[in-house]
């Protein structure tokens, strides 16, 4: 089963072509990391997927829902309720975190599963504990994010995530924000999501972290992917762009 | 005019003072609120009606609005006044001048808020009407308070501009007062009361904003 299919995405903002016809999916249980140059669309992609942006042209579903597609030349997104729906399969980490700085830690998990979805309050909270536990963050519970590291802020808003019980998870540039003894803090909590099978889409510039963990690995540079292949693959790729792009990261800045 | 009857009489003053204070906070702060949701409307309409609204509230003297209300109803609609009238033509004069101050400070508080938190509650499951409850107003709440403090303040001293069409307030009865005694005294009473209603209204926003110190 295919939990999220994109097909032939178009996104321009103003009169710059970010995206030019994108499509891949992700089945279930799979890694997938995108990789590209500052500017290549890595990020509106998701923006796109997760729906804070709208896309131009192209279709795209989640679990063989549509969420949008084309009519008479125009984007259609499903009616409300529906997408309400649609929006329940997937969550999304940001890069800076957003979480709610009035809300304690476990608030930050439970008031949409509570306030939002009407779920049952005692299994959120239990749940809740849960991941916080599993993130090494139970003595966290009643903290407000002021008082968090960048690293335990990243913990944070994947749990927070988790909590609504995704069927795929979005990262957007996990480590960008963190200095590279968190990054690996960071790394290690997504890698143990990975032995959960938990279905993810990360974007990311952590070359090895994303040959490690990915099933498959998307390039993408100028709005077009450029390469969608095993992590094998696109180390051993010959691709000019792809090339160069691995050769500047090993070579430094 | 023995002392305690000076002071019984001014401090009855201070009552209307303190009613004026009240009523106008408590219809003008949700008032202003919803005028700040027209300022940022989507619709153009609503946003230009609002900020006609609020340029011309803030554009022209309270003294001269408060008379505009009160003898407004004689001179444009030929009704006769009633005693009770300008008691109402007080509170609506200022509860209308404002609460197009306090839209204004919602206004910045709620723009100043990250884009991050609307999209996180979006991808939460969050409505638009839940985002701003919930997530939103809390923040704002907080980030607005100083703004808030100073109007009060200075909506505990205008209060005294409502002795232009003749209620008995602080101000009003201290004047009184001091032309029929011909003495300075009762000015010092009303000053030192003015001053203390406005040390208090410190120290209660001083504790709102220290209850507000547990997220940052």
């Amino acid at each position: 089963m295919k939990v999220l299919e994109m097909k032939h995405i178009k996104k321009t903002f103003d009169d710059l072509e970010v995206l030019k016809d994108i499509s891949f999916d992700v089945s279930e249980g799979e890694v997938v990391s995108i990789i590209g140059p500052s500017g290549s669309g890595k990020s509106t992609i998701l923006r796109c997927a997760t729906m804070l942006e709208e896309i131009d042209g192209g279709e795209f579903s989640y679990l063989g829902k549509r969420a949008a597609w084309q009519e008479n030349g125009r984007t259609v997104y499903a009616p409300k309720g529906e997408l309400r729906e649609i929006r329940k399969n997937f969550g999304l980490v940001f890069q800076s975190f957003n979480l709610f700085p009035h809300y304690s830690v476990i608030r930050n998990l439970t008031d949409a599963p509570i306030n939002i979805q009407k779920r049952d309050k005692t299994e959120v909270y239990k749940e809740a504990r849960d991941l916080l536990a599993q993130m090494g963050l139970s003595d966290k519970e009643n903290a407000y994010p002021y008082q968090l590291s960048g690293g335990q802020s990243h913990r944070v808003a994947i749990a927070r995530a988790l909590a609504l019980q995704p069927k795929i998870l979005f990262f957007d540039e996990p480590t960008s924000a963190l200095d590279p003894e968190l990054t690996g803090e960071v790394l290690k909590v997504i890698r143990s999501l990975t032995e959960r099978r938990m279905t993810m889409v990360i974007v990311t510039h952590e070359m090895n972290f994303a040959r490690d963990i990915s099933d498959r690995m998307i390039f993408m540079d100028g709005g077009v992917i450029v390469e969608d292949c095993t992590p094998e693959e696109m180390f051993a790729s010959d691709n000019e762009r792809l090339r160069g792009f691995l050769g500047k990261l090993e070579g430094g800045y | 005019m023995p002392i305690s009857i000076i002071l019984t009489k001014i401090l009855e003053g201070m009552g209307v003072s303190v009613l004026l204070f009240a009523v106008t906070l408590v219809f003008s702060l949700p008032l202003g609120l919803l005028i700040s949701f027209g300022r940022m409307s989507k619709y153009s309409i609503l946003r230009v009606i609002t900020s006609v609204y609020i340029s011309i509230m803030r554009g022209t003297p309270l003294m001269l609005q408060l008379m505009v209300i009160y003898f407004g109803p004689y001179y444009i609609f030929g009704l006769t006044i009633s005693p009770e009238w300008k008691n109402f033509a007080a509170a609506i004069s200022f509860v209308l001048n404002y609460a197009a101050y306090f839209a204004e400070i919602y206004r910045a508080g709620i723009e100043s808020m990250p884009k991050g938190q609307y999209e996180a509650a979006r991808i939460l499951g969050y409505s638009r009407a839940q985002t701003f409850v919930r997530i939103i107003f809390p923040q704002v709440v907080k980030r607005i308070l100083p703004p808030v403090t100073n109007e009060t303040i200075t909506l505990v001293k205008d209060t005294s501009l409502a002795y232009t069409i003749g209620i008995l307030e602080m101000f009003s009865t201290a004047r009184a007062l001091a032309s029929a005694e011909a003495s300075m005294l009762p000015f010092v009473f009303a000053g030192v009361l003015y001053y203390i209603l406005n040390a208090v209204v410190a120290a209660v926003m001083v504790k709102i904003e220290k209850k507000m110190n547990y997220f940052r």
